[in-house]
């Protein structure tokens, strides 16, 4: 089985996940690294010491910013030349957009998302059976699907798989390939965001709900309305929830309602219309757990609860429970870590 | 400018679905429209309303996907399509993506393409771009904002490092995520004029296409894997004690 993995990166900085996939790659035979964009030496010398056999490199000023058309055409023509049987891709907003066009090209199709990938048969017999395990329903279920056209392509799920060692200094073949140049679109500008640690590479998330904004003993100013003030309970209860997440290195999650009533942007929404995460630890402030919100969280090994009320849904899913008020337990949270992890 | 709203019927997302048999029991639960292509609407009647356009909601779905329809209507969208076949039941995101470029260039002189950033069952999220690669057309996909000037359009991206702003020529496919602005909730007079509306419905062959076939096959259906669901609660005579406590659990379950 001839085997790619596409290794997704934000000017020259590589997605983590991509590694992971370069790992499962490892696991099934001899790998190539695909990396294109502009003076990306450092992303394909890392690529290497992750474990890829050998990088193939787009290198081309037109590829500086990810612009999803001309990617798919380097990608596309560099699939009808050597002719791989499959390509695995770390599940980002970039990958699905370049994925989703190869295939369109390639007439075959894309698997995203993918929790688990089991090569059925011989992994050096090209007539070997993938099956990819993914969720679907907002991960209310799960399916096992294959794909009868070649080459397979499959997104896979941020830290579903393991991440390899990276052995310092190991060295390969790079080999410079055609780069197409096709672009539609014209990027005129980048605000990033201080996001912090992302969610989808988040092995800790402190999430806050809709409780967030409950701190009675708090006097908002006088010169706010009733939602403005409820807003303001709410920033100063995410900032509780903050001082917690990057006590642990962790990121900041949110409940669709806490989302909803304006407390914090949606991109930090967990489950439903929000993210699906898989983080190692998910602390739950002051969120009930909504049908959705749970499904979100479904991938996360450990669940901690902090809520009011003894009822809430939450609980079922969690390992570790606190019936309390988070205005008082989170911050008493952050003070014992930083005690116990020396920080 | 003419506008096409892109959506699909899915089952509400307070529905309890489960695996039984290896078919999907959706329970009673209503089926609705997409909740991303609420927005996916939203934000092509803010382009409609901009300038001075129409929109037509388009959908591929059985009869019953009209509702859905109905529902983009009673939002405000001028028409709209339905695209039903028997031979439709089992095709994956690229036949979807074949057939709604079809369609699109069935209705002609499309400027603009608006989609949701992902449908709540199969999830992909990829018949966006899909869409987009199979006219020809350029993808703007996660936009937050559209601002169109003549023949061109920008939009800010949300991507995972912070926006992005991009431009393109019209005509584009741009799908759309929830910072658009929320959906508008239908109006006494939209309802009553969907509900009254004659909803087209255009079979592959009113297309011109053949059936395209499904590439990605699905061979088993589970339910998630059971949770230990045997919650520990902490207690403790002060907040102090109790963070002490917990954080001592956690340690120990070495996942910091």
């Amino acid at each position: 089985m001839k085997i790619f993995v596409y290794v997704d990166h934000f000017k020259g900085e590589a997605q983590a996940t991509s590694w992971e996939a370069l790992g499962l790659a490892k696991s099934f035979g001899a790998t190539t690294a695909l990396v294109f964009g502009s003076s990306v030496d450092d992303v394909a010398k890392a690529a290497l010491e992750y474990g890829a056999d050998e990088v193939l490199v787009a290198d081309d000023s037109a590829l500086l910013d990810f612009r999803a058309e001309a990617y798919a055409s380097t990608l596309s023509a560099l699939v009808s030349s050597s002719t791989p049987d499959l390509i695995l891709f770390p599940t980002t907003t970039r990958t699905r957009e370049l994925a989703a066009m190869s295939a369109v090209d390639l007439n075959t199709n894309v698997i995203t998302d993918a929790t688990a990938v089991e090569v059925n048969g011989d992994a050096s017999s090209p007539l070997s059976a993938i099956v990819v395990t993914r969720p679907i329903y907002e991960g209310k279920l799960f399916e096992k699907v294959t794909a009868s056209a070649k080459p397979q392509l499959i997104t896979l799920r941020g830290r579903a798989f393991p991440k390899p060692e990276k052995v310092a200094g190991k060295t390969g073949t790079i080999t410079k390939v055609e780069a197409k140049t096709d672009a539609l679109t014209t990027v005129e500008g980048y605000s990033v965001a201080d996001v912090g640690v992302s969610l989808n590479d988040a092995g800790i998330i402190v999430s806050g709900g809709r409780g967030v904004s409950n701190n009675p003993s708090l006097q908002p100013p006088a010169d706010l309305d009733d939602k403005q003030a409820e807003i303001w309970r709410a920033h100063q209860g995410f900032k509780l929830v903050g001082e917690l997440a990057s006590t642990l290195g962790g990121a900041v999650g949110a409940s669709r309602a806490a989302v909803d009533g304006g407390y914090i942007p949606y991109s930090n929404q967990v489950g439903q219309t929000g993210k699906v995460v898989a983080p190692d630890v998910y602390i739950a402030c002051g969120i009930s757990g909504a049908i959705q919100h749970l499904a979100g969280i479904r991938s996360a090994k450990l669940v901690v609860a902090i809520n009011k009320d003894p009822d809430a849904p939450i609980f079922k899913v969690a390992r570790y429970g606190v019936v309390g008020d988070l205005f008082q337990i989170v911050p008493a949270l952050t003070e014992a870590f930083k005690k116990k992890l020396g920080k | 400018m003419k506008i096409i709203a892109c959506i699909k019927q899915v089952p509400d997302s307070e529905a309890k679905i489960k695996a039984e048999n290896g078919q999907i029991n959706t329970g009673d639960s209503p089926l609705v429209i997409n909740p991303f292509d609420e927005y996916a609407v939203e934000g092509a009647l803010q382009q409609k309303e901009a300038t001075n356009g129409t929109v037509t909601a388009l959908c591929i779905g059985p009869e019953s996907a009209k509702e859905a329809l109905k529902h983009a209507l009673a939002m405000g969208a001028d028409n709209a399509i339905l695209v039903s076949d028997p031979s439709l039941n089992n095709m994956d995101t690229v036949g979807a993506a074949r057939v709604l470029a079809a369609a699109i260039q069935k209705i002609g002189d499309v400027d603009m393409v608006v989609f949701g950033r992902q449908t709540l069952d199969n999830g992909s999220g990829l018949t966006s771009a899909q869409t987009a690669r199979a006219l020809g057309w350029s993808l703007l996909g996660l936009a937050g904002q559209i601002k169109v000037q003549e023949r061109s359009v920008t939009v800010e991206r949300v991507i995972e490092e912070g926006r992005q702003t991009v431009k393109a020529n019209l005509p584009a496919v741009i799908s759309v995520v929830q910072s658009i602005g929320e959906p508008r909730y239908p109006s006494f007079m939209g309802i009553r004029k969907a509900s009254k509306a004659e909803i087209p419905v255009w079979s592959l062959s009113d297309l011109g296409i053949a059936a395209p076939e499904a590439i990605i096959k699905r061979s088993e259906l589970m339910n998630p894997p059971a949770r230990d669901t045997s919650v520990e609660i902490i207690s403790g005579e002060s907040p102090a004690e109790i963070a002490d406590k917990l954080a001592d659990k956690l340690i120990a379950e070495k996942v910091l």
